[in-house]
């Protein structure tokens, strides 16, 4: 099947946001903090523009509290007073003239009495920058297995690293954007979002106003990687209050450069390794540190961190694991979701230090890797026992075969012995991705899905989750008509509106297929049990069984609900930080070839194998997809991707300045599946979204350090980084 | 001031200020949302139209230039054209899609560029972030192939 | 925003003879960067060079290519002579930006907006070209190697248009122009160079590593003696007096430097 909106899409007709058509609407612009920390003095209007023509919103506006309901709620909509990071909003102006708004926006100056900033969250802050507890750290948490002590004092050989990961903006090629309306005595926000629950929750907490009085539909989204996923509440709220105040419809669209400068990016990490091993690489004891800069405000950081330090050690085998990870506030722009949500940042250490460990031995990586990938029976770093029955080995293998490892690696030693000028080297990755939400994460969302029946026999599935380029509305629709066969065109899949569709949980954690698919097979299920059918009833049976109920009731809803049940056997203890961190997890091998040019130590990635295994693929060409843009955005992250910050802030916030990868940078992604169906998801389907984001950039360093000799352990890894470490 | 020339086949002229960039006038005045604006600054390609049989970035031409010039934009894409994209995996979020529906066509219409250049080259300006290009570069060839 | 809108080249002159402060308008790829945000430069006068078709495309002389003032990269992308004379002009014009930029971009454009990392010029420069400026009072010629007297500054008066951009044909022991940028394509230069060798002599021209692009007399001088180079590092004592690379949002001096070394170095032992 192909993608439901592929034609729309391609035509240009699918209709964003900024496309929607709007009358008499004034344009929303957020006048922001020019210092990283402070208290404001003062707000000043450049008397020259004649201010009456402008809605002005402040904090004192906010019906509720001025806070953007998240985990902690300390994050306010609009400064009171005091800023914590360069871009925190400060007012909201509204006009009905784009150009006039941009002046006035230049037109007022916010001061503010500057007061000591921490900006490095590598180091403890010093007393002056301390702005919560004693240390600024938001957020503690610690897995323990076994005695790393003791075991790092037994090992025979002990190697240590110091890892570092940059952050990265999503560059979502639809800018943040939102409208906000009233209609009648309901206020009504239509934008591009990943969550329109989460906005939902945001908007009834600082508006005091529930949902008879809200609605939130998500309209066709380009792109969100996680961006998308808390930040819409901000620019929602911003929305709504110059709506209400000014009684207008009003729309808020970023240009590029505020969308880079002031909302979410990935956190930046440090990690410290200390590995014990057997002569013969078997791992002893990983005792791992790891920091996470937390920036201004909470938003996701403790989960970002959670799921970080879960997937710490790798998809390893090892019986003594200590992993310490601390979020530590500073004043930089708030950091938030992004693909991966942690895992890419500690992938990256561990894989990196793997490489560092077999070079240590004189092993070859790939066999390190093969002594260590865990077998069905051993447990992770929080205990949990592995039993899905993949082969990882098999798995790694795989990926060798494709890539051709032996033979590129016998190659690059000859090529390179004769190159003057580049150098070749090929490297791996081994890893896991949790899917779906963490321990009782899932339960927690309490997920329910409607599918309904139509008048016409057609059916509509009713969820939250949104279509964001990965595939759900094609996903869903050939659930729905599989699970009832009936022809994909008589699948419909309703809007993402508050108003519609219940909360079948957020569009994050790679649950939306797996989870959130199965919730939708069973919704039909209890279609087909409210009709009174068979649950081996399809076609034409469901189809006139559908019609003939609305004959009978007429006006009335047909609908089959499903609500998420946790699967039998997972027990997770949040206290401990041990048990089954996630009901199931996708496993990927992945290998990297490199060139770099000695002469500019650029570094072009030749080819690229992505082997994984995330239970049965629902859909080929989707889910090829997925994997080719993770890779892409992976590539990115590690060679060119790379933040300068000023005050905490982006200082090259301009894709002329903050480089992404072209058409021309990467090569051709090569994708191998292996199937082993996940009984538990939508036709044994696993989360895939994510798992992507974790394996290319630590098989690309190593691949670098196979070709130069070089041991770089930070990224991105521009060519002045690899020129300051090469010799 | 007027502008007149010729959008998408058809004569038009129309009321500006001087001020807009064509994209502006195309999506706000002549409410031709297909083009669409992800930089503002000629990186991304995803305002890419024809300017004269050219392809452009749409949000560094000032409207008062298109005078008496002939301007082409993705509606007036023949969708038969783009049937190797779509099964190729070429749209994923569609942000920039109809960017990349513009320069895949324009190569289409140009194979004669392949004695000099690669898909991939000529396609540097259109930026995706989900698809990792291997979608769009596949429906390129594809189309290239079977002479369409 | 004021806009002046010529019919002819005699307009285009008297209007910017007239005019304080006019901004000429060729392709828009610099000039309309961040328009939207950058209010300020809305209040400016603008001139439309547009519908000047006699500045338009190149033509072939019997001793030089004349790139008409509204000459695009792309013009010379498409002109088979171009690759196979001047492969530099077009090796250059393929690294601009991206398709889309390449056909909007004018070279006359690039030389008087006059960045440091300019795409267009060393390859100009490195060619000995000549730019050919016309204003009421008549028509001036000034070696492109000339043209730059310090960071943004030229040897052009407000109210001179450059009318054509002459470029020698010569037949050339060795032409080379690399750049390095932040990836393959649409990347700003953090090191350019290009180097050619003719009976005119060796020109070594450089960009991003100094507020101009500029010839680099040390350079050529040191290519011109002939002394063996064993390794990058001989030729850092005459970079180091041609130009001064800096730390910038984009790159840094060290790096700067070095690769301009290896890379110069890795373009001219083959002669």
């Amino acid at each position: 099947m192909d993608r439901l909106e592929g034609l729309a899409k391609l035509t240009g007709r699918e209709r964003y946001v900024d496309d929607l058509p709007l009358d008499g609407f004034l344009w929303g612009a957020t006048v922001r903090s020019p210092a990283p920390r402070g208290r404001i003095t003062d707000v000043r209007f450049d008397p020259a523009l004649d201010w009456s023509e402008f809605t002005i919103v402040d904090h004192r506006d906010l019906p509720g509290p001025n806070v953007i309901a998240l985990i902690e709620n300390d994050q306010p909509v609009l400064a009171a007073g005091y800023v914590r990071h360069v871009h925190e909003p400060v007012l909201l102006l509204g006009h009905p003239d784009r150009q006039a708004l941009r002046r006035a926006v230049a037109a007022v100056t916010v001061e503010v009495a500057a007061e000591p900033a921490a900006l490095d969250f590598r180091i403890p802050a010093r007393a002056p920058e301390i702005q919560f507890g004693t240390d600024n750290v938001l957020k503690h948490l610690a897995i323990t297995k076994g005695d790393v002590e003791r075991a790092l004092a037994a090992a025979p050989i002990v190697v240590e690293g110091t890892y570092e990961t940059g952050a990265q903006e999503h560059v979502y090629l639809e800018p943040q954007g939102m409208i906000a309306h009233l209609e009648g005595d309901m206020l009504v926000l239509r934008g591009s979002m990943q969550c329109p629950y989460y906005v939902l929750k945001a908007l009834k907490h600082a508006l005091a106003r529930d949902e008879r009085r809200l609605r939130v539909v998500q309209t066709p989204t380009g792109g969100g990687f996680g961006g998308k996923e808390e930040y819409p509440s901000t620019i929602a709220l911003h929305a709504a209050l110059l709506a209400l105040k000014s009684e207008k419809p009003v729309k808020i669209v970023y240009d590029r450069g505020e969308d880079m400068a002031a909302t979410t990016k990935r956190h930046p990490s440090l990690v410290r390794h200390r590995t014990g091993v057997t002569t013969d690489g078997r791992l002893l004891a990983q005792d791992i540190e790891v920091i996470m800069d937390g920036g201004a405000y909470v938003t996701l950081s403790p989960v970002v961190l959670s799921r970080g330090i879960i997937h710490a050690a790798g998809p390893y085998a090892c019986d003594h694991v200590r992993i310490d990870g601390r979020a530590v506030f500073t004043n930089a722009v708030p950091f938030g979701a992004f693909r991966g949500f942690g895992a890419p940042q500690t992938h990256f250490a561990n894989e990196r230090h793997l490489d560092r460990i077999a070079a240590r031995l004189g092993l070859d990586p790939a066999e390190l890797r093969r002594r260590n990938l865990l077998r069905d029976g051993q447990s992770t770093a929080t205990g949990q026992v592995i039993g899905d029955g993949t082969d990882r080995v098999a798995l790694l293998d795989r990926a060798l075969t494709l890539a051709d490892y032996d033979a590129r690696r016998a190659e690059h030693a000859r090529f390179n012995a004769a190159s003057a000028v580049t150098r070749r080297g090929i490297g791996i990755a081994t890893f896991h991705h949790g899917a779906g939400f963490t321990g009782s994460g899932e339960v927690m969302l309490a997920s329910r899905l409607h599918v309904a029946g139509l008048p016409d026999g057609r059916v509509e599935v009713r969820s939250a989750n949104i279509e964001m380029g990965q595939g759900t509305l094609t996903v869903f629709t050939a659930l729905a008509a599989a699970r009832l066969g009936l022809e994909t065109s008589e699948v419909v899949i309703a809007e993402a509106d508050t108003a519609r569709v219940p909360n079948s949980g957020p569009t994050v954690a790679s649950r939306t297929a797996m989870v959130v698919g199965r919730l939708v097979e069973l919704a039909c299920d209890a279609l087909r049990a409210r009709l009174g059918l068979d649950q081996n009833a399809t076609g034409d049976t469901v189809r006139s069984a559908i019609r003939r109920w609305h004959e009978r009731h007429p006006g009335e809803d047909l609908i089959g609900e499903a609500a998420y049940q946790r699967p039998p056997g997972i027990a997770w203890d949040d206290a401990t930080y041990r048990g089954d961190a996630y009901a199931t997890f996708g496993w990927g091998a992945y290998v990297a070839e490199v060139e770099v040019d000695l002469r500019t130590y650029e570094t072009r990635v030749t080819d690229f194998v992505a082997v994984q295994e995330v239970g049965h693929v629902l859909h080929d060409r989707l889910a090829r997809g997925q994997v080719q843009g993770g890779v892409a955005q992976a590539v990115g992250w590690a060679l060119l991707e790379e933040c300068r910050w000023k005050d905490g802030a982006m200082a090259n916030a301009q894709l002329t300045n903050y480089i992404i990868p072209t058409s021309d940078d990467l090569p051709s992604i090569r994708v191998a599946f292996i199937e082993n169906p996940y009984p538990l998801g939508a036709q044994g389907a696993k989360g895939l979204g994510e798992l992507p984001m974790d394996g290319p950039a630590p098989a690309i360093l190593n691949a670098v350090a196979a070709a130069t000799g070089a041991d770089p352990c930070a990224i991105p890894l521009t060519p002045e980084q690899l020129m300051g470490i090469a010799s | 001031m007027n502008v007149s020339f010729t959008l998408n086949g058809a004569p038009t002229s129309i009321e500006v200020e001087p001020t807009e960039r064509l994209l502006d006038t195309l999506r706000y005045r002549l409410a031709l949302t297909g083009t669409k604006e992800g930089c503002g600054e000629g990186e991304c390609g995803a305002c890419t139209v024809y300017l004269n049989g050219l392809p452009v970035n749409s949000c560094l031409v000032p409207i008062y230039q298109v005078r008496g010039s002939t301007v082409e934009t993705v509606e007036s894409l023949d969708p038969a054209g783009l049937r190797t994209l779509l099964a190729s995996g070429a749209t994923q979020c569609g942000a920039c899609t109809p960017g990349v529906s513009m320069t895949a066509c324009w190569i289409g219409d140009h194979p004669e560029l392949l004695a000099t250049h690669t898909i991939r080259e000529l396609l540097a300006g259109n930026l995706c972030r989900c698809t990792g290009y291997d979608g769009i570069v596949d429906g390129i060839r594809a189309a290239l192939e079977a002479g369409a | 925003m004021k806009l002046l809108l010529p019919d002819s080249r005699a307009e285009a002159l008297a209007m910017l003879a007239q005019t304080p402060d006019v901004v000429p308008v060729a392709g828009g790829t610099d000039v309309l960067v961040h328009w939207p945000t950058r209010i300020a430069e809305h209040d400016r006068t603008y001139l439309d060079l547009s519908p000047l078709g006699d500045l338009r495309g190149l033509r072939w002389e019997a001793d030089e290519l004349v790139l008409g003032g509204l000459a695009t990269y792309w013009d010379v992308i498409r002109d088979p002579r171009a690759a196979r004379e001047l492969p530099l002009l077009v090796h250059a014009a393929r690294q601009v930006g991206s398709v889309q930029i390449q056909t909007r971009g004018t070279w006359a454009g690039n030389i008087v907006n006059a960045s440091p990392a300019a795409d267009g010029v060393p390859a100009l420069m490195a060619y000995d070209a000549v730019v050919v400026l016309e204003s009421i009072r008549g028509r001036v010629e000034v070696p492109l190697a000339d043209f730059y007297t310090g960071y943004k500054a030229m040897h052009r008066a407000p109210d001179e248009l450059v009318v054509a951009i002459r470029v020698p044909r010569r037949t050339y022991a060795l032409q080379r122009f690399i750049k390095v940028g932040s990836r393959r394509a649409q990347a700003i230069a953090k090191v350019g160079i290009a180097v050619t060798r003719s009976a005119a002599g060796w020109r070594v021209v450089a960009a991003s590593v100094a507020p101009t692009i500029r010839r680099c007399p040390a350079l050529e001088r040191l290519l011109a003696d002939g002394a063996p180079l064993r390794s990058p590092d001989d030729l850092l004592p005459a970079i180091d007096q041609d130009v001064t690379p800096i730390d910038d949002i984009r790159s840094s001096a060290a790096y700067r430097r070095r690769v301009m070394a290896r890379v110069l170095f890795d373009a001219v032992r083959a002669s």
